[in-house]
């Protein structure tokens, strides 16, 4: 028992301050203790709460998501201690968390690899979709297939034939990390096209006109009007999509980049402890992830309000 | 104002909405256009304001040949206002930001002019206190006042209204055509289609009727409305004067 303390430091380290108990691994597990949960359910019940305190003023409500917040918590809790009682499983935190620096180094090379990626994807994205409304018929047609070749294969098929296909055979001079990021960022930009595709679309013929009519150019009627307003439209889903990316990114441990899943397998083929190299592993997506898919929903919540 | 139609053709693939339409009008202030729906007001009015380009014969307006080419449409367009019956106003901007991004990006306007101006012509159509809204949160006749005060903000030489009115519920229908009256008064040059023939009647100075893609009638206001000639005309007027 003594080294699940081990554990709870990196937990307390990463996501709780205040967690302090004296009987780690139960409470941990159970997120039994005060502490644990309320920092939780805060962040679950925060932009639901704030938007029907706008909506209606009501704070039973929001007394009652954070309610049941805390019950789904538990229920889940629960199973997953139930099910790793029946392994019988010999928990030993100490080996990963002799490796946390390799943790540490690959959750920032996620975030580093997403965040490049996302720059990239969005260049990519924007690019196939202007070429997608585009008058030059070969410039549509390379746009069309582009997305749809992208999407209809595997990301894992892309990664191993890009890598070890074209960036290897056409010695392009690329590193291993940068080819990651550069595949990521077509795989992922082929979704944003159609993201921004449809936001473009979804502004109505009628602003189309009247930006023609008090005589904006081509250019200045997507930088004032058409930007804005797809950029808008899209937000909810593009925020939804940077989740998507952060998550496939871990792909990437296949060509030996050094990202969190790539570090965590390495800590587990050290130690031989897979669910205390793979919890963590979990634990660091989700923490890039809740987040964003949280503000997701109230970005969605907020637009449906506007129309 | 003045105003040449001289053989005007439009065809939408194969069907003819404006066939051979001829006009001269020397004198209107005010020009109204009416007549049943899918007579080819609109699309007349989408001519003459350069949004669409001709098919067959010339238009001039106040002597000028308007263009057919896109890029010079556009410097044409650039000179007149127009104003629509779904008031196309950007949601993303103010009421405000609406009047003056033509003024600064196509007509280069400083930010302050452009503020000034804008400021100004919402003052005039009584949205002062309207001017940091968005088009959501305007009621339909504010929203239809600001876009008049777009379109008059680039000071055009004729403003263009299509059906401005017929979103609009009664009582905004009033306060917007309050505002076209007092433009009148003000001395702007109008080419304004509606089914308001009560307002047309008053505000007209001359009355084209339109049917049929052909130009059936026109002549100052009084006289249409008092004594149709054609046939088409006694019987339009019958109908929408009826209730």
């Amino acid at each position: 028992m003594k080294e699940l303390c081990w554990w709870n430091q990196v937990k307390t380290k990463l996501l709780l301050a205040e967690f302090n108990g004296n009987d780690p691994f139960r409470q941990n597990v159970l997120a039994g203790s005060g502490g644990d949960t309320r920092r939780l359910t805060e962040v679950v019940s925060q932009p639901a709460s704030s938007l029907q305190r706008k909506k209606s003023g009501s704070y039973s409500r929001q007394g009652f998501s954070i309610l049941s917040a805390l019950l789904v918590l538990l229920f889940v809790s629960a199973f997953f201690f139930y099910a790793f009682q029946s392994l019988a499983y010999d928990w030993n935190w100490s080996g990963p968390w002799k490796y946390r620096q390799l943790f540490l180094n690959g959750w920032l090379n996620t975030i580093y690899i997403a965040c490049v990626a996302l720059v990239l994807s969005s260049v990519f994205g924007v690019g196939s979709a202007l070429a997608g409304r585009s008058s030059f018929r070969p410039l549509r047609y390379f746009s069309r297939s582009y997305v749809e070749v992208v999407r209809s294969t595997p990301l894992l098929v892309q990664i191993l034939v890009l890598y070890y296909g074209v960036a290897q055979g056409l010695n392009l001079g690329l590193d291993r990390f940068s080819s990651g990021i550069l595949i990521l960022s077509i795989f992922n930009g082929a979704y944003i096209s159609e993201i921004v595709r449809a936001g473009i679309e979804g502004v109505s013929k009628s602003l189309w006109e009247s930006s023609r009519d008090i005589g904006l150019t081509g250019v200045q009627t997507y930088r004032y009007v058409v930007f804005p307003l797809a950029f808008r439209q899209s937000l909810p889903p593009l925020a939804g999509q940077f989740v998507s990316l952060i998550k496939d990114s871990s792909l990437l441990s296949v060509i030996g980049i050094a990202e969190l899943t790539l570090n965590a397998q390495q800590v587990q083929s050290f130690t031989f402890k897979p669910f205390e190299s793979y919890l963590p592993l979990a634990l660091g997506y989700l923490l890039l992830t809740l987040p964003i898919s949280l503000w997701t929903r109230h970005l969605e919540s907020k637009f449906k309000y506007e129309t | 104002m003045k105003l040449e139609l001289q053989n005007i053709c439009k065809q939408y693939g194969d069907h003819v909405v404006l066939d051979s339409v001829s006009l001269q009008s020397n004198a209107a202030r005010v020009l109204v256009l009416i007549g049943p729906s899918g007579g080819g007001k609109s699309t007349l009015l989408r001519l003459l304001a350069g949004l669409e380009a001709t098919d067959r014969g010339r238009i001039l307006v106040n002597g000028f040949l308007v263009p057919t080419r896109e890029k010079e449409l556009m410097a044409y367009r650039r000179t007149i206002g127009v104003v629509f019956q779904a008031f196309n106003l950007f949601p993303h901007l103010t009421a405000l930001e609406n009047i003056e991004l033509p003024l600064q990006k196509v007509h280069g306007l400083s930010a302050a002019e452009a503020r000034e101006r804008a400021v100004d012509l919402l003052k005039r159509l009584r949205l002062e206190d309207r001017g940091m809204q968005p088009p959501s949160k305007l009621s339909g006749g504010q929203r239809q006042r600001v876009a008049i005060a777009r379109a008059l903000a680039i000071r055009p030489q004729v403003l263009f209204l299509d059906e401005p009115t017929s979103s609009l519920d009664p009582e905004m229908t009033g306060e917007v055509l309050e505002v076209i009256e007092e433009l009148k008064a003000e001395g702007k040059d109008l080419v304004l289609i509606t089914h308001e023939m009560g307002f047309a009647r008053r505000v007209a100075d001359e009355v084209v009727f339109l049917a049929k893609g052909r130009i059936l009638e026109t002549g100052p206001g009084e006289g249409i409305f008092a004594s149709p000639q054609s046939e088409e005309c006694r019987r339009f007027l019958e109908k929408v004067l009826k209730y």
